[in-house]
Order: C-alpha cells, then sequence, then structure tokens
C-alpha cells in the first residue's frame, strides 16, 4: 500500500515538472494557444467560404474537426520531450533515484493531456465568440470533450513510442510530425469525405480521426447526426492498448 | 532486506564491493571479470580513455544497467537482487549535467528531494542548503536554461546529494570545464569525502585522479590494469616530465647529448619540432641544472614546463601500448617521443 502512495505521489511531481514545461516554454505555449486559434480563424473565414458542407454551417461543422487537429499535433511534443529526458541524461537520473519508474511515462502523458484540456478550452471560447454552439445538451458536449481528450491520449502514446524508439529530440520532431498531415487532412477534420476520389474516400472514411470527429460532431451538434461511439472507442483504446505496452517495453529495455 | 556490513564494527567498512563483474554489449566485452573495493568515507577514481569501460562500471553500480555476472554490493546491498535499496543510499552525477533547463534550479533540486520521497518542508529546506553550499542561491529562482557550464554543473552535483546520499558516484565530473570551476569543483568533492561520503568518480585525467583520490584503479578495454594510491601508480609510471622546445630544431640532438644524465629515464628528442622530454622523479630538483646544461653549450629554448605524465603515458608504461584513442597514430614519430623503457 505505501509503494502505491509513492506512485501517486511520484506521478504528481512528474506531472506538475510537465506543466512547468509549458508554462516556461514559449513556444511550447505559442503551439498550443496561439497557433491553434490561428488555425480556427483561418480556416472559419478564409477556407471556409468555399467549402460546402451540406445541412450544417461551416463554423459548426468546422470546430470539432479542429479541436480534434490541434489535439493530434501536439501530441507530438509527448514524445520530444521524452527523446530530450533521454539524450540529456535526465531518465538516468531518474532511474537512479527511489522513485516509481512508471511515473516518468505516466506523468508525461497526464500533464499532456491537462495541456489538451487547457487548449480546449481556449478553442472552445474562440469557437463561441465566432458562433460555434453545442446544440446537443450539457452531457453530450461533456462527453464530445472527454473523447477527444481520449483521441489526445491515444495520439500522444503513439508519441511516446517514437520518441523512445527514435531517441533524438531533433528527428523526433520530424517523425512524429510528417505522418500526421496525410492522416488528419484525409479525412473529416475540415472537409466532407464525400468529395475525395475513391480511394481515398476509403481510407478516409474508416480512419480513427473521421471517426472520432464524425462521433463528436454528432455529439456536439445532435439533429439527424448518428453518433457511432463504438468503432471509436475499439480504435481508440486498441492504440492505447498497443502502443502503451510498446511505449513500456521501449523505456524498461533502455534501463 | 537488512543491510549487510561488511567488516568488524571498529575495522574499515566497504562501501562498495565487485567481483567478477562482466558486461557486454552484443560483441563488445564493456566490463572483463572486474574486481574492485571501495572503502567507506574514501574518494576512488577510475582512470581511463573514453570507451574503456568506466561509464558502464558506473551505470551498473548505479542499478540502471545490469551486469550479465558478478557481484555487485553498494552499501552492502546487491545490485541485482535488491536495485531499489542501492537507489536509496546512492547519487549520480553523470556525464551530461541531468537538470531540467525547463525548471529553476530551486524547483530542480525540490523535484528531486520529492522523489527521494522527502516531505515538501524537508526537500525544500535542503534545496536551499544546497543552493548556498553550490553557491547558486542568487540564481536559484532563474529557469536553469540561463545557467553557465560550471553552474549547471553545480546544480547537478547539488541534485545528486539532495538524497543525503553515502556513496556517491561522480561520471567524469569535470569534463568541459574550465580550469577554475574544475577546481572548485574538487574542492566541493574533497569537502563531501571530509563529511563522510564515499565517492567514485571516473575521469580521463590523471592529475585530477591525484589530486582528488585516495586510491586510483586505472581501466582499459573493460579490465582493471592497475589499483592502488596516487603515489604507488606514479612510482610504477615514473614522476613528472620536463618538457622542453629549442629554438633551433638543428641542435636537438646536441641538447640530448648535453641533457645525459639528468632525470630518471631516456629523453627523448623530436627533430621535427625540436621538443625534447625529460621524465623526472621530483621535477624542481633538475630545473636548475637543465638551463645550466643548456645555457653551457649555447643552446636556445623557446618552451619550458613541468608536467604530471600524461594518460597516454601511464596507459603507455602499464599496457605497452597508446590510448585507445590514439591507436591509430602509433607509427607517428610525436607520440613515440612518449615512449619509456618499460624497466626504467
Amino acid at each position: 500500500m505505501d509503494s502505491f502512495k509513492w506512485i501517486i505521489s511520484d506521478t504528481i511531481v512528474m506531472t506538475k515538472r510537465g506543466l512547468l514545461r509549458y508554462v516556461r516554454l514559449p513556444e511550447l505555449l505559442v503551439f498550443s494557444t496561439i497557433q491553434p486559434v490561428m488555425f480556427m480563424l483561418l480556416f472559419a473565414y478564409v477556407f471556409g467560404g468555399a467549402i460546402d458542407t451540406p445541412g450544417l454551417n461551416y463554423i459548426d461543422y468546422l470546430v470539432p474537426g479542429i479541436l480534434a487537429q490541434t489535439i493530434i499535433f501536439g501530441s507530438t511534443v509527448t514524445g520530444v520531450g521524452l527523446a530530450q529526458d533521454l539524450s540529456k541524461g535526465m531518465t538516468d537520473r531518474f532511474h537512479s533515484l527511489p522513485m516509481a519508474r512508471s511515473a516518468l511515462l505516466a506523468g508525461r502523458t497526464i500533464s499532456d493531456m491537462i495541456r489538451n484540456f487547457w487548449t480546449l478550452m481556449l478553442m472552445l471560447v474562440v469557437g463561441l465568440l465566432i458562433g460555434f454552439r453545442f446544440q446537443d445538451g450539457f452531457f453530450h458536449a461533456a462527453e464530445a470533450i472527454l473523447l477527444i481528450l481520449l483521441l489526445g491520449l491515444a495520439f500522444s502514446w503513439i508519441s511516446a513510442s517514437i520518441g523512445l524508439a527514435v531517441k533524438d529530440p531533433e528527428t523526433v520532431q520530424v517523425a512524429g510530425f510528417i505522418w500526421l498531415f496525410p492522416l488528419v487532412f484525409a479525412s473529416s477534420v475540415f472537409v466532407p469525405v464525400e468529395t475525395m476520389p475513391d480511394f481515398l474516400k476509403a481510407f478516409a472514411q474508416n480512419s480513427p480521426v473521421t471517426l472520432t470527429v464524425d462521433a463528436v460532431r454528432a455529439l456536439s451538434l445532435g439533429g439527424d447526426l448518428k453518433v457511432d461511439i463504438w468503432p471509436v472507442l475499439a480504435w481508440l483504446g486498441g492504440i492505447i492498448a498497443i502502443f502503451s505496452t510498446i511505449s513500456v517495453r521501449l523505456y524498461m529495455r533502455r534501463t | 532486506m537488512g543491510r549487510i556490513h561488511i567488516g568488524s564494527e571498529s575495522g574499515p567498512k566497504t562501501a562498495i564491493t565487485v567481483k567478477n563483474a562482466n558486461k557486454s554489449y552484443g560483441t563488445v566485452l564493456a566490463l572483463r571479470d572486474v574486481d574492485l573495493d571501495v572503502e567507506a568515507g574514501t574518494i576512488m577514481a577510475l582512470l581511463g580513455p573514453n570507451g574503456a569501460g568506466k561509464t558502464t562500471l558506473v551505470r551498473v553500480l548505479t542499478t540502471l544497467t545490469r551486469p550479465d555476472s558478478g557481484e555487485l554490493t553498494v552499501g552492502g546491498y546487491d545490485v541485482t537482487r535488491n536495485p531499489a535499496a542501492v537507489r536509496t543510499v546512492i547519487g549520480l552525477a553523470g556525464q551530461s549535467a541531468a537538470i531540467d533547463e525547463t525548471l529553476t534550479g530551486r524547483e530542480n533540486l525540490v523535484m528531486v528531494g520529492r522523489l527521494y520521497h522527502l516531505d515538501k518542508a524537508t526537500a525544500k529546506s535542503r534545496a536551499a542548503k544546497l543552493l548556498d553550499q553550490f553557491e547558486l542561491t542568487d540564481a536559484g529562482g532563474r529557469v536553469a536554461k540561463t545557467y553557465s557550464g560550471g553552474m549547471r554543473r553545480r546544480l547537478d552535483l547539488a541534485a545528486s546529494l539532495v538524497g543525503e546520499p553515502d556513496i556517491l558516484f561522480l561520471d567524469e565530473p569535470t569534463t568541459g570545464l574550465d580550469p577554475r570551476s574544475r577546481l572548485d569543483l574538487w574542492e566541493t568533492i574533497q569537502g563531501l569525502v571530509n563529511s563522510g561520503v564515499t565517492v567514485l568518480l571516473t575521469t580521463q585525467y590523471l592529475e585530477e585522479a591525484d589530486y582528488l583520490a585516495d586510491r586510483i584503479a586505472v581501466i582499459d578495454d573493460g579490465q582493471i590494469i592497475a589499483e592502488g594510491t596516487p603515489d604507488e601508480l606514479k612510482s610504477m609510471v615514473g614522476g613528472d616530465v620536463l618538457e622542453l622546445r629549442v629554438s633551433d630544431r638543428s641542435q636537438t640532438d646536441a641538447a640530448v647529448t648535453a641533457l645525459s644524465g639528468i632525470g630518471s629515464g631516456d629523453i627523448q628528442g623530436d627533430q621535427e619540432t625540436g621538443r625534447i622530454t625529460v621524465p623526472v622523479s621530483d621535477g624542481t630538483a633538475f630545473v636548475a641544472q637543465v638551463i645550466r646544461e643548456l645555457d653551457r653549450k649555447d643552446i636556445q629554448i623557446s618552451d619550458f614546463n613541468l608536467r604530471r605524465p600524461s594518460l597516454d603515458e601511464v596507459f603507455l608504461t602499464l599496457t605497452g601500448k597508446s590510448t585507445p584513442d590514439n591507436e591509430s597514430n602509433d607509427e607517428n614519430p610525436k607520440k613515440s617521443r612518449f615512449s619509456r623503457k618499460r624497466n626504467s
């Protein structure tokens, strides 16, 4: 029981450390606040008028998608942070301390989730200012936000695996980011997938990003939209199970 | 699991014991049958070139890596059977300063204290005490990113002391430091041992090992090839080296002849550079004599210094080969000027 208490305590210490990074590193703060807001305004007012979203106005269509996009891109920070710890000898220091080893990974992913929550709230405020409204009640809105946080957790674990496997922070930055572009843009994040050519449509319709964004959209807007939650939970649960296992393995192998 | 006391209550206690330790990475044998004992309250220096196995031994002893075989205990705890207990009695300062640059100096120390499972108040008071001890109090509120190299090292060392360890591991603690910061750090390390801490440090510099250590273990190619007090080691290697350069390189041979009989070993002259080395057991006694002899023959010198044997020279004496870093240059006459008869 005592050791369980210390696991919690160590995880809290490491979570605080992770959160302080966001306060102290201006580039991370910009990455997780100003840039997403700019993206939202850009799509709402520059591209939005040219995108046809049958039955929905574009702001309502956009906001659930851009929340997902922001959280997915932001997940790359998890891997970069872990790789930095490895390359700077931080991990060695932590491993020589009588702390719970799991706290390093847990603290990093939890602090990234908290950061995601803050970013989501900020973006929702901007979304409300430009006309977005949750239209299906408080509980569905809360479910929508939880689903996005779960999406963030899933991609954080993928990012953690990349960070622990690749090790070099600069390479992790690129390796963790580049494959996200096709995944995020070839999805229903910004545009309805129906307009895409057939081969891309087949990919986009089944990607976890599209499935999650469609579910979040349905929870946010209600009306005729159908919430198809189980495939989303299967995808995200599967990603978390697989990549947290890989991360822990990689992390232990390095000790 | 209780702590195993080694030695009698009155006699010296062994803080670190290593018996028959082996560790390989793939086909590379990083440690080969290493035996080493470190007495409590003393400084042991592991001296060796890059890739000799110094860091591997530190990693194995600090539970970062598992040995393939061998009996290793730290503070009486077995490193493979009871690593968690080992971690409660050790402090580690690795090769790169392991500090979080986005936290302030104080936050770094408090964080480490909390991870040693100190309560908040104790972690804070220890952080304040260590900042003071390492002259970082003024910088304590600044993020570590703004620290100089010397300050980072001091903070790193402070972090390794937060848990008030019995046994401290320092992996090349002064690498990359300017001479002033290095001297400061040496004094700090000495102070720690005076307060009862056992230190195992690794270094590439004989000078550093000589200054700090009670005993020195020379490690090469994963093996301990010599172990003893600095004096014992130096007497194995010979004393200091007088190094001078003649202004006119054509006089190199004349100078070597003029100096023959002085010093404690073979005098080497290098025609190409005009550099002459004279091994001496007690350098200062020979300085005047060397100058006088050269003056008598009217040989001008442009450079003159007295130094400790380099790691390269220690290695040459102990192993008959150059340090691994220099091996490819073995044919180079500039290196061979260091050569000295092994039985001299």
